[in-house]
Order: C-alpha cells, then sequence, then structure tokens
C-alpha cells in the first residue's frame, strides 16, 4: 500500500484511535474528565488498611473495581483491564478478543506483600529455623500456588494478552515513574519501523500498601500535609511538601495512520515524537542543570520535527516535590526558552495525585482529551505561587483554548526521561 | 562483498557467572578441550540447588564504596558486567559514545532484607495488627537505599551513574521474555536506524532465599541436588539458578567499522511470540519460530544450537519435542544451563553472549551433559540458534552469525 501520510521523515504517521482511563476520580474517560476539568480532588485519607503512626495517612486509591480482596496485582490488573477494554471500544479495531497488534504495559513491581508473607509464614509453622526457611516450607506445600502470579513479572502483561487477543509477546516494561510514557514510545516506534500496524500501549499501578507508602515516606518523596486530604498536592506552589501515592491505569490504542483513515475510525490525536535521555547523576535527583531532562524534551521536538514555538501547552510531570517541579521549570526554560512563561502548563497530579508507574499513561489520556476539547484541565491547590518558577499554571480553574501540539513530560529515579509531542489532527 | 551498515554487530560482551569472570575465562572454562567444572551448590540452600557467582571484585567496575552500598548484589552483578561489556567494545572512558549509548535492561526486582523480613513475621505472628504494629516495624527497620535497590529500573539507573552510559533507557520485565525483549527491541531499533550503539544485558543474583521463594511458588525449582538439565525430567523436573551478570554492545555495522571497532559476530535474527501453553502448544510456537528464521539459516550444513532450555516441566520436554523434530536440520546442541544454571531474564542474552564468543574463535562447544552428543565439537559453524522456552511463558529463537569480513578472534 502506498502510504499517503508520512511524517516529516517519510515515516509513517502514529493515530491515536482509542484512549481508556482508571483512577481515583473514577472509572472512564467522561467521568474522569468531567471531574478533572471542574477541578476535583481524588485524594483521600487511606481506608485499605490502618494509616496508624505514620506521617503520610492520604492518596489517590482507587477503590470498588475489584471484587478481589487489595493486592497489587490483582488491581493493577483489573485496572488494566478496564481502561483497554474502554480504549479498545473506542478505536473498534479487530474482532472481539483480537487485537490486531502488540500489547506494551508498564507494570508496577512484581512481589508478595505482607497478608501473603504472613499467610505463608502461619502455614509453615512446622519448620524449626523461621524466617524465610518457614516461608519457603510452606511453599513446598504445594498449596500457595495461586500467590505465583503475585511474583511473575510476566502474569499481568499475560493476564491482559489472554483477554484482548493481543499479538507477539506482550511487552512488560518499567521506567520507573515514566513508563507509561515509555509504552507509547515502544509502539509509536514499532508502528513507525512498520512492526506492527497497532499498539495497545498501557501503564498501570495499584501500589498503595503499607511498604509501598513506608518506602516513598522514608525517601522523604511525600506530602505530610493530611489534612485536608485534596489540598496536599500543590504542583509549582511555593509550600509543596511532597507528591501524593495515587493509584490508576491508562491505556491507548495507537495506530498506522493511514490504517485507522483507511477504516474509517475517528483519529482523536498524533504521536508525534519521542524521546527520551537518561541522567547519570543520582539515584533519585536531576543533574542540576536538568541536561538529562532538557535532552529528553529537544531529542522530542527533533524527533516530531517541531520548533518550540510550536508548544502550545505542556502536561506536567509536576509531582509537586520541591525538586521535580524546580527541575521541570529549569529544563523546560532551557528547552523552550523565554517563552515558558507564557505556554499554559497544568498538572493532573494536582487532582489525581502521582499514579507512578501509570502517570505517563494516564496523562497521555488527559492530553488527547485537552486537546480534542479545547479545555486546559486545570491545576489546583495553586494558591500561594513560587516566584522562582514563572510559569503560566492553569491555577485552579480551567480555562479554554486550541491546542494544536503539546507536551507531556514524565520523569522517574534512576534517572529516567521521558517526553512525548502529541498534535491534533490535521497536523 | 559490500559491508551492510544496518547489520547489528556485538561488539563487547561482558560475563560473569559461577565459572568465573569475562569471554576468556568462559572460554576456558565452556570451550573445547578442557574437562568441565560445574561450579554448583547443593547444601547451602537444600533442599535446592544453586550456582554461586565466582569470585568478582566489584571494585574494579564499581570504585566507589558509597556506589556498591547504594546497590543490591544483583545490581553489583549487573553494573560489574556491564563495564566489562563496554571496556571490550572500546567505549569506556569516552564521554562522546558513553552520552549517546542507549541501554535495554532485563530485570526482575531486586532483594528483599530477608533479616527485617524475618523480625517482623516473627512479631507479628498471631497478632491481628489492629494498632500499627507493622506500620512501626516497616517505617523503622526499613532502609530506602534498599527500596532503591529493588526497583527493577535500578540496575539500569546505577549503569549510567557508574559508568555514565547514558543515551536513554528501558528496562523489560518478564523472566526470560525480559532477556528476549530487551535483546529484540535494541536489534529493531539498529536495523531501523532508531538507535546506532546499544548495552543490551541483564543479571541474576541465585544466591538468595526471597528468589527462591518466589520460585518455588510457582513449583519452579528442582529438589534434591544437581543433575544437568536433561537428567532432570525422571525427577520432575526443575531449575537451578545460577548467578549471572551479561551485557553486550551492540551497534550497527557501519558505525562500528567507523569507529575500527571489531565485532565477535551479529545477531542475524531474533523471533519470539507467547503461545497459550496447552500440551504440546511450546513446541508448536518453536517450530512456527523457527519457520520464520528459515529465509535466513544457511541450509548446507546443520546448525549448532545452544538450547536455553531451564530444567522446568513440561517447558522442557516441549523443548525437547521442539529439537527431535527439527534433528534433520540441526547439529549438536549444548544446553549452557546445565553449566551456568538458568539466568532467567539474563538467561536468553547468556545464550547469544556464548554464540558470539563461539564463532569468533571459529568454534564450538562440547558436550555440557553426558545426553549430548560429542559429534561437532570444536568444528567451525557459521550460524548458531539460541532457543528460550520460558519456563512459565514465552517463546523466542535467535540467530547469532559470523562476520566473515573483520572478525574478532
Amino acid at each position: 500500500m502506498a502510504r499517503t501520510h508520512g511524517d516529516h521523515r517519510g515515516r509513517p504517521l502514529v493515530a491515536i484511535t482509542g484512549i481508556g482511563v482508571v483512577t481515583c476520580l473514577g472509572n472512564g474517560v467522561r467521568d474522569n474528565w468531567s471531574k478533572l476539568t471542574s477541578g476535583q480532588s481524588g485524594i483521600r485519607p487511606i481506608t485499605r488498611f490502618s494509616t496508624e503512626g505514620l506521617k503520610t495517612t492520604i492518596a489517590g486509591t482507587v477503590d470498588g473495581l475489584c471484587d478481589a480482596p487489595y493486592s497489587a496485582a490483582d488491581l493493577s490488573t483489573a485496572m488494566a483491564e478496564a481502561a483497554a477494554h474502554e480504549a479498545i471500544a473506542q478505536a473498534a479495531i479487530g474482532e472481539s478478543s483480537a487485537f490486531p497488534g502488540r500489547l506494551i504495559v508498564a507494570t508496577p513491581p512484581s512481589e508478595l506483600e505482607w497478608p501473603h508473607l504472613r499467610a505463608l509464614y502461619a502455614a509453615g509453622s512446622g519448620e524449626p529455623e523461621g524466617g524465610y526457611a518457614r516461608l519457603l516450607s510452606a511453599a513446598r506445600s504445594g498449596t500457595f500456588g495461586d500467590m505465583a502470579r503475585h511474583v511473575r513479572f510476566a502474569n499481568i502483561a499475560g493476564r491482559l494478552q489472554e483477554r484482548f487477543g493481543t499479538r507477539g509477546v506482550p511487552l512488560s516494561v518499567c521506567t520507573a515513574c515514566a513508563s507509561g510514557a515509555t509504552t507509547i514510545q515502544l509502539g509509536a516506534e514499532a508502528i513507525r519501523r512498520g512492526d506492527v500496524d497497532a499498539a495497545l500501549c498501557i501503564g498501570t499501578d495499584a501500589t498503595v500498601h503499607p511498604e509501598g507508602l513506608i518506602r516513598f515516606s522514608l525517601l522523604s518523596a511525600l506530602s505530610t500535609r493530611n489534612h485536608p486530604a485534596e489540598r496536599a498536592s500543590k504542583p509549582f506552589s511555593k509550600d509543596r511538601d511532597g507528591f501524593v501515592m495515587a493509584e490508576g491505569a491508562g491505556a491507548l490504542v495507537l495506530e498506522d495512520y493511514d490504517r485507522a483513515r483507511a477504516r474509517g475510525v475517528r483519529v482523536l490525536g498524533i504521536v508525534r515524537g519521542c524521546g527520551e535521555k537518561a541522567d547519570h547523576y543520582h539515584r533519585t535527583r536531576s543533574e542540576p542543570s536538568g541536561a538529562a531532562i532538557i535532552g529528553a524534551i529537544r531529542k522530542t521536538l527533533y524527533d516530531a520535527g517541531l520548533a518550540p514555538e510550536e508548544i502550545d501547552y505542556i502536561n506536567a510531570h509536576g509531582t509537586s516535590t520541591p525538586e521535580n517541579d524546580k527541575m521541570e521549570y529549569v529544563s523546560l526554560r532551557s528547552a523552550l526558552g523565554e517563552r515558558i512563561s507564557e505556554v499554559p502548563i497544568s498538572s493532573n497530579k494536582s487532582m489525581i495525585g502521582h499514579t507512578l508507574i501509570a502517570a505517563g499513561a494516564v496523562e497521555a489520556v488527559f492530553s488527547v482529551m485537552t486537546m480534542q476539547t479545547g479545555t486546559l484541565p486545570p491545576t489546583i491547590n495553586y494558591d500561594t505561587p513560587d516566584p522562582e518558577l514563572p510559569l503560566d499554571v492553569v491555577a485552579n480553574v480551567r480555562r479554554d483554548a486550541t491546542v494544536t501540539t503539546m507536551l507531556s513530560n514524565s520523569f522517574g529515579f534512576g534517572g529516567q526521561n521521558v517526553c512525548l509531542a502529541l498534535s491534533r489532527e490535521p497536523i | 562483498m559490500l559491508l551492510k551498515r544496518t547489520e547489528a554487530w556485538i561488539t563487547g560482551i561482558g560475563l560473569v557467572s559461577s565459572l568465573g569472570e569475562g569471554v576468556d575465562a568462559h572460554w576456558q572454562e565452556l570451550g573445547p578441550h578442557v574437562a568441565p567444572t560445574i561450579n554448583v551448590d547443593d547444601a547451602g540452600y537444600a533442599p535446592y540447588s544453586i550456582h554461586p557467582l565466582a569470585t568478582v571484585d566489584f571494585s574494579r567496575q564499581i570504585p566507589r564504596i558509597s556506589d556498591q552500598r547504594q546497590m543490591d548484589r544483583w545490581q553489583r552483578i549487573g553494573v560489574h558486567a556491564a563495564g566489562l561489556a563496554l571496556a571490550d567494545a572500546g567505549i569506556a572512558g569516552k564521554p562522546e559514545l558513553l552520552d549517546r549509548i542507549d541501554l535495554s535492561i532485563a530485570a526482575g526486582n531486586g532483594e528483599r532484607d530477608l533479616v527485617l523480613d524475618a523480625r517482623i513475621l516473627e512479631a507479628m505472628e498471631g497478632h491481628r495488627d489492629l494498632d500499627g504494629t507493622l506500620n512501626h516495624l516497616l517505617a523503622t527497620g526499613l532502609r530506602p537505599t534498599l527500596y532503591l535497590g529493588q526497583l527493577s529500573n535500578l540496575l539500569a539507573g546505577n549503569i549510567s551513574i557508574v559508568h555514565k552510559a547514558a543515551g536513554s533507557s528501558r528496562t523489560f520485565k518478564g523472566e526470560e521474555m525480559a532477556g528476549v525483549a530487551a535483546l529484540e527491541d535494541a536489534v529493531r531499533r539498529l536495523g531501523a536506524g532508531q538507535s546506532e550503539l546499544m548495552l543490551v544485558g541483564g543479571a541474576l543474583n541465585a544466591e538468595r532465599r526471597d528468589l527462591l521463594l518466589n520460585l518455588e511458588l510457582g513449583a519452579s525449582l528442582l529438589h534434591g541436588g544437581y543433575r544437568s538439565v536433561w537428567a532432570r525430567r525422571e525427577v520432575g523436573g526443575g531449575m537451578v539458578p545460577g548467578s549471572i551478570g551479561v551485557f553486550l554492545v551492540l551497534e550497527v555495522s557501519g558505525h562500528a567499522a567507523d569507529r575500527g571497532a571489531k565485532p565477535y559476530a551479529r545477531i542475524a535474527a531474533v523471533a519470539s511470540d507467547r503461545s497459550a501453553r496447552g500440551p504440546g502448544e511450546a513446541a508448536v510456537a518453536m517450530r512456527s519460530l523457527f519457520e520464520e528464521l528459515a529465509p535466513v539459516v544457511d541450509d548446507d550444513r546443520p546448525l549448532a544450537v545452544l538450547s536455553g532450555a531451564s530444567g522446568v516441566e513440561p517447558a522442557t520436554s516441549e523443548e525437547c519435542q521442539f529439537l527431535q523434530e527439527l534433528k534433520d536440520a540441526l547439529g549438536p546442541t549444548r544446553t549452557y544451563g546445565s553449566r551456568l544454571g538458568h539466568g532467567i531474564e539474563a538467561h536468553f542474552i547468556t545464550g547469544v553472549a556464548l554464540a558470539a564468543l563461539a564463532l569468533s574463535k571459529r568454534s564450538f562447544y562440547p558436550p555440557c551433559d553426558h545426553t549430548e552428543s560429542a559429534a561437532d565439537t570444536g568444528s567451525a559453524c557459521r550460524q548458531i540458534l539460541v532457543t528460550s522456552l520460558g519456563h512459565d511463558c514465552g517463546e523466542a529463537l535467535g540467530l547469532v552469525e559470523a562476520v566473515e569480513e573483520r572478525p574478532r578472534g
């Protein structure tokens, strides 16, 4: 088939034809978008487990979606299924349970949680040695085979592959809090190579459990402003004090643009370009000049064939930690120039918290909605602007604006920096 | 013959395992004309067996003690192997190359603090935890640096920090298929001009009870002492994990040629799928993958095989079936897991590294156990097939090929 629409380098254009999302605000794009654009927060006191003695007692949990007792693997799977189902239904792609492309999913750590460890320990009480000898003795009994799904890294991807009938080996990826964006980058690259016609890109994370919360707390990464919960996440504010952990899943159907047009499906947006740059400075902090973040943004603009002036809007990583928001500003200013103070920017995390592994995918879904509706979602709790971060933050209430081309940033521990350039159709 | 400028060449190998450190040590241990040795520990983790890492001085690749302290052992193993690969390829210490090398890494999770877990389990026994006891024990016992040691992508992060290799980095998960994905994505990116230079690898620390617990929950471990992979079926099968760190520098041939880097071999193809694993389905999937590779397989001579079989059933019997069905097309099979143990995420890439090493030596490996035929040992081969039939899911084949133009040897 002769290609009718290539990008500036003659590569296939990558269309977004389906989106789906689950967050602490609710299930589905419509419900989420309505709450997000009206400035509603999904952050609330944690009820899933006792928060007695913890410095942070709030989160953006997803409650009521999964019937099974909470576990990160089961809830992450359920959220990913819900988001993917919505995205595939919108794209109206493939036969039932036969998605004609590859699955790329960003998943949280696969590990036993304390209820699992305690159940094994109780069952291994005949073993005199204690500790892991006792856990292993219980595991050898063969009666805990059902727990293996929590520690198999391919489990979530495998379940999704079975449900949606995706082709080939599903990819499970981790680039920490940039993972969701990485799935989109991997999908876009595969379509540009001509390896696949379509990709189902998903980020999912449901790790609000005691150890998950305490780990981030010990890294001093979390907000401790527990009362009122909905006021804790305040990206780009002077008095920001950390991020709020949250759960969610985002799913996008990417397709070769020509194929999407040929089958008459509505194109929601275009993945114009992707860029990533690793930071070698520190495990949790960015190089002070922002070199790696700047590198990721510049690579993205280059990949997309865009000039900095063409960016109308930015969906920030904007975690609400002192470090992140400062580095994001410094880097945007370097990469886009003085004009950055006039480019509207929002952080969805002010309302949905930080969905960690899922964030890049969840925020890409909201980015598509921003371009589709011409509504910029607000950054709530922006009452005391940080004078050192002179940005055009969409403060507290939504704003109407035409967005043709935008950036979505995602950064993660371990020096992960990924940026996406997205555009409306036609470009 | 014109040099193809977009071939994926292997220009550096870093390997540490129970048999030693570096490609030369592995050729010494695994190559022809040596009495095979196996470094296995049957006692320390009984009833399980593991292959412990040989003595490695991590400070030679990770000179700062503060960096070593920030890492779990799997990360130290991997960062060390990555450093060996970068040095082998002539990239170490060259900021211009390091700044744009793309990392494609296979990883699981890091290690838990077993002492803390044991202490908490004991304290909590019979306790309903209505008063935040668990919270208190975790908040006072967990070490933040250890959590960073547990994140899957922190192997990549530590490689960037220690070696300054920082073009980009992606970490793939999913047991054996993590290694397949990391390599396949790298090869595809190189082939499509999406990268010129890549560092691909993974690491496993087998000497951990939390890893063994995870594997035992899936009934995936061999019990009752070491046996070679093909001798495990009669006792129900099972894996013997092996500590391994393996990294490859892959680069497009034109880039390598321009900087005067010589290849061990090239990666001719990688093919993968994930069957539903009903009886016989994995063998059928492997057969289909082989047919996918057929256009690039030499048909004038038998194809040597490095099998990544894990020993776990029924996967290993399915692999046996696949190899049997193709026996007319295949030459000698060497199951390197019998010697090194199973490297899980690192296993497939280890097979590719061993294939490249043999091709560069214009030779092959002697049998890895008594069931393998001694025929053709040491004979020159031009292509080696590497198999990966995941112990729980996923099937893959890699075809590694000699480079005639400018071999490293």
